[in-house]
């Protein structure tokens, strides 16, 4: 337990090192952290599926897009969303989210394994299809154009103003998901996740279980939607392309699935290859297809599992010098 | 590579050349101008990015990155062909490397993207490539630090529109890309052939890459006179070959994209005699483009697109600026306002700005034709000018205003009453 | 929209849904066999067209071109199988993130290698041409498309019905564990699927290069489709992916003639479905 307090403790801290220390750096790096932190939300959500469930899902851009879109129709529509009822829209988002996970996860949940990755890349591809032909409601290719970001006593404009805001918005949704995967719901979906079969005789209704993590990821995966509008004022149907589902699994596992920061370091690192690494060099693809392929192939528990693999090799090779002693002790 | 490779390297001197730079300026010798420049450097669109660039970059070479006094530092990102990545690579031009002027943007939607950036940091926006006919149109206004110095989707359409009439083509089946540059180029066509008693009898709309031509060419109407295509990237090369195999026998006329000497080295001889229409051939015959053509291609390899001949302009046009003001940028709304009266000569021709920040220009309809050009051994694809409009402005034959208070061309505008 | 009209747009189709057939034959393989969802197979369709090319650029032989760009790439996939996917074992997740990790190296390397510009792989003049049948044209190169696809067909399935090999791959994809319990190599089964699937994309690429040309972008643009193919005739099928990839291409073709508005939702939407209703496909087996 005490172990978990300082894990706890080491998030809190860095945390607040985040909030220290970003503003003071220039306005490119601050709008790349509050870029990364808003698509983390995303990657916290799939690890909800992927980490604590089982369910690796390769459509989560679908429920960005849809908090994306809905901020920026309602937006430019209605102007609805620029002052304080701005939080109105996030509300919306979530709901949003979760609506279509709703009606997602009643045809995703029916097959497990590679069928769900193969499912759920199937659903992503239809919003993304909706997004980029629907031009009537989405604007098609062109995307929608946000142009302000709203106003409610905080002027949001403000690159540092809206990190904050960003911030706050992952701190709470962090402690949301990190409350609920100790809670003995997120218990059992840790128990379908290692034997369904077993929970299933328990008396579990595993179905139930699922869909319902599934919702909730959706939920989350709106409201960083709409936070993720607001970050670079345009939502197009790039923002639902395959890659951006497939980036926010790779970030989840580079950092380590099943621990909800994990994702935010993978968020961390793939954005500052993406977005920073490339203003400096020309290659840095190469960069990021190498740090993918060798995540994989070397680190299967991803960043986070890093500790513990040292932990257990120190036990191991003390282990081995203890016995090399025994066999060395005189009979 | 190599190249932004270097220029990056320069880019992170150039910092520790600001104070130098500043003593310079005391000295009456001139500033550093920053230029960023935002293009797809990796991706799909990569090579249309390395166009642009390289377009912009062989003016600099030319000039010995000195306008009038200035050393210019030309800054490059990579914007992947996504339109939010672009905003924040713009951000960092503006905020990190504190650009004088922002240039560039491939897609309309970049375009879209990238304009209100300027408004919010204040900082002048430069379009050599994004079309969007809003940008100069509708939504002027809300940008009021950008300039175009390209062209706008529609503006070529309005003088073939004509052109079509006087050929004695009455009915015309539209064949185009189903986005919004599609609708814009397709539509001012549309209107432009129906102003002069022509009809357009239908419009199909194959979805943006489309990749087999198969379910679009049988529907075409047998009775039309003539097939216009508006194809971009790889469709253009796809379309014609498809055309042809279908044993299609009628003319065909396209949008500038069809043709752009982007794609027409790799396309075959299915499309001799198709007709297309914009600002810029790499056939034009007149000395300055013969010498920018040849030594375009000594240095690239390949002849100069249109995406390299609006950047080499466009480096032109902000030249004659800064040189105006004696190697001084004179500030934003100073700098916006005398690039937007600017006349000059160009590579494609005189260029002077209208009021809405989008330039007149001539406008050339091209016939693609088998032939050896400006000495070079082998016979090649050229998209040979055959006639020219001079001094078009966007609004082409139509008033101003009656033009702005109809909505932009769209899927649906003008509307197809001819259909069916 | 007479008769002539569905004729032309059946055999449009059916010629798309040939080449389908090329590259969703050879994923639905190695899924089969391995349950690997392989995001690069992609890649190979592009980079077999790349390799045609420089063949071509050098020796001007667009029937020396088929060959070495499928042998080509059926090398990349092989040392990828042996080298990287092997040591992954059995995790799907990580196995589709190390593929779409290779999809991006494969991009960017594509990109040094032949530039962005877009090309075209011109067949041999006689293809280019059409024959004309009570007045519809039928592109010769359409044709040749359809043939190839159903010779390769039948060789796929004679090999799989006949040959010793043939017969290993049916018991490894029926049950893996059950074939290495009666001494099947499965692993030898899988880098010889493996090969197999990526000189089939690669040989697509090829073929498809001289009608949908070939240029950055394109391996993205073509995997969806495949897997169309695959979820709708089943994995690991053969006559699913035959049947799958006609489908899919009757169903691309007369969506866009008839429906063009939707056609994006009209491609993938009913997959979800199928997927929904049979998770293993039409033809598949669990």
């Amino acid at each position: 337990m005490t172990s978990q307090r300082t894990k706890v403790l080491a998030v809190v801290a860095a945390l607040v090192a985040i909030a220290i220390v970003i503003p003071s750096t220039n306005s490119f790096v601050i709008l790349l952290a509050t870029r990364a932190l808003a698509f983390a939300i995303l990657v916290m959500s799939l690890d909800i599926l992927l980490g604590y469930t089982g369910l690796p899902s390769l459509g989560q851009a679908a429920y960005l897009g849809v908090g994306a879109y809905l901020t920026a129709i309602l937006a430019t529509r209605y102007q609805f969303g620029l002052g304080y009822d701005f939080w109105l829209v996030i509300l919306l988002g979530m709901l949003g989210g979760a609506a279509l996970a709703a009606v997602f996860g009643l045809l995703a949940m029916r097959a497990t394994g590679v069928y769900f990755l193969m499912i759920t890349l199937a659903l992503g591809q239809c919003v993304w299809g909706l997004a980029y032909r629907w031009n009537s409601l989405t604007g098609g290719d062109n995307g929608i154009n946000l142009r302000v970001r709203p106003q409610f006593g905080l002027n949001l404009a403000n690159e540092v103003t809206f990190f904050y805001l960003v911030l706050g918005f992952f701190a709470v949704s962090l402690l949301a998901m990190y409350v609920l995967v100790r809670s003995p719901f997120g218990r059992s979906l840790a128990g379908i996740r290692e034997r369904e079969l077993r929970m299933q005789i328990l008396g579990y209704n595993t179905w139930l279980h699922k869909y319902i993590a599934f919702i909730i990821a959706g939920a989350f995966g709106g409201l960083s939607g709409v936070l993720w509008a607001h970050t670079a004022g345009i939502v197009s149907p790039e923002n639902l392309v395959l890659t951006t589902s497939v980036d926010a699994l790779l970030m989840a596992v580079l950092g380590g699935a099943g621990t909800l920061v994990g994702g935010v370091i993978g968020a961390f690192i793939v954005f500052g290859l993406r977005e920073y690494l490339s203003t400096v060099v020309p290659w840095w693809q190469y960069v990021l297809g190498g740090v993918y392929v060798l995540t994989i192939l070397y680190l299967p528990t991803g960043l986070m599992g890093i500790p513990a693999r040292i932990r257990q090799r120190r036990a191991r090779s003390k282990e081995a010098i203890e016995e090399t002693k025994l066999a060395s002790v005189p009979s | 590579m190599k190249h932004s490779i270097r220029r990056r390297l320069g880019s992170g001197l150039a910092a520790g050349g600001v104070a130098l730079a500043a003593s310079t300026a005391a000295m009456g010798q001139g500033q550093e101008l920053r230029i960023g420049y935002v293009a797809p450097i990796t991706g799909i669109f990569a090579q249309q990015g390395k166009d642009m660039v390289d377009g912009f970059q062989f003016y600099l070479d030319e000039v010995k990155n000195d306008f009038g006094g200035a050393k210019v530092q030309f800054i490059v990102e990579d914007e992947q062909g996504k339109p939010d990545t672009a905003v924040t690579k713009a951000k960092k031009l503006i905020l990190q490397d504190k650009i004088h002027i922002l240039v560039g943007g491939l897609l309309a939607t970049t375009g879209y993207a990238l304009a209100p950036v300027s408004t919010a940091d204040k900082t002048v926006y430069v379009v050599p490539i994004a079309a969007a006919d809003d940008l100069t149109q509708r939504d002027l206004a809300k940008y009021p630090y950008m300039v175009r110095t390209g062209w706008s989707s529609s503006q070529p359409s309005h003088p073939f529109g004509q052109w079509a009439c006087e050929q004695g083509y009455k009915k015309i089946v539209t064949i185009g890309a189903d986005y919004a540059f599609g609708h814009e180029v397709v539509g001012g066509f549309q209107r432009a052939f129906e102003a002069c008693g022509g009809q357009i009898i239908q419009k199909i709309w194959p979805p943006l890459g489309a990749q087999d031509f198969g379910p679009f060419i049988p529907t075409i109407k047998q009775d039309a006179d003539a097939i216009f295509s508006l194809m971009v990237g790889p469709m253009s090369l796809r379309f014609p070959k498809q055309l042809a195999a279908s044993g299609n026998k009628k003319p065909v006329i396209g949008g500038g994209t069809s043709y752009d000497e982007f794609v027409l080295p790799s396309m075959g001889d299915e499309v001799l005699g198709h007709v297309s229409v914009l600002q810029y051939s790499a056939a034009l015959d007149t000395p300055s483009n013969a010498e920018f053509v040849k030594r375009y291609r000594a240095k690239y390899g390949k002849v100069p697109s249109y995406y390299s001949e609006s950047n080499y302009t466009t480096a032109q046009m902000i030249h004659k600026v800064i040189a105006d003001n004696k190697g001084q940028f004179p500030g934003q709304e100073e700098f916006v306002k005398q690039l937007a009266s600017l006349k000059i000569d160009t590579i494609r021709g005189p260029v002077s700005i209208d009021d809405m920040r989008n330039p007149v220009q001539n406008i050339y309809i091209k016939k693609v034709e088998k032939k050896k050009m400006f000495g070079y051994d082998k016979n090649e694809l050229w998209n040979t000018v055959i006639k020219t409009y001079p001094n078009v402005n966007q609004f082409g034959q139509f008033k101003k205003d009656e033009f702005l208070a109809s909505p932009v061309y769209s899927r649906d505008f003008p509307p197809c009453k001819h259909c069916n | 929209m007479d008769a002539r009209f569905w004729l032309i747009q059946a055999f449009n189709g059916i010629s798309y849904g040939a080449l389908l057939f090329l590259v969703g034959s050879g994923l639905s393989l190695i899924f089969g066999v391995m349950r690997i969802v392989n995001l690069s197979h992609g890649s190979y369709f592009l980079l077999g067209g790349y390799v045609a090319l420089s063949v071509i650029w050098s020796t001007g032989s667009w029937l020396l071109a088929i060959p070495v760009a499928a042998v080509t790439i059926a090398l990349i996939g092989l040392a990828m199988e042996r080298i990287f996917l092997r040591s992954l074992g059995f995790d799907p997740l990580r196995q589709v993130l190390l593929t779409v990790g290779f999809a991006f190296l494969f991009q960017q390397a594509a990109l040094d290698i032949w530039t962005g510009n877009n090309f075209d792989i011109n067949p041999p003049e006689a293809l280019n041409r059409s024959v004309v049948l009570g007045g519809l044209y039928f592109p010769l190169y359409r044709v040749f498309m359809i043939g190839t696809a159903l010779a390769i067909g039948i060789m796929l399935w004679l090999a799989m019905e006949r040959t010793r090999m043939g017969a290993m791959v049916r018991a490894t994809v029926d049950d893996a564990q059950m074939a290495r319990g009666v001494g099947i190599d499965t692993s030898r089964v899988s880098m010889f699927i493996f090969a197999l699937g990526a000189f089939l994309a690669a040989l697509g690429g090829v073929i498809g290069g001289g009608f949908l040309s070939v240029y950055p972008g394109l391996d993205f643009e073509i995997l969806p489709l495949a897997f169309a193919v695959v979820i709708i005739g089943g994995m690991g099928s053969l006559g699913g992916a035959a049947i799958g990839a006609v489908l899919v291409g009757l169903a691309d073709n007369f969506g866009k003639a008839l429906f063009p508005e939707i056609s994006y939702f009209t491609l993938y939407a009913p997959m979800a479905l199928i997927l929904a209703v049979k998770p293993t496909g039409l033809f598949g087996r669990e």
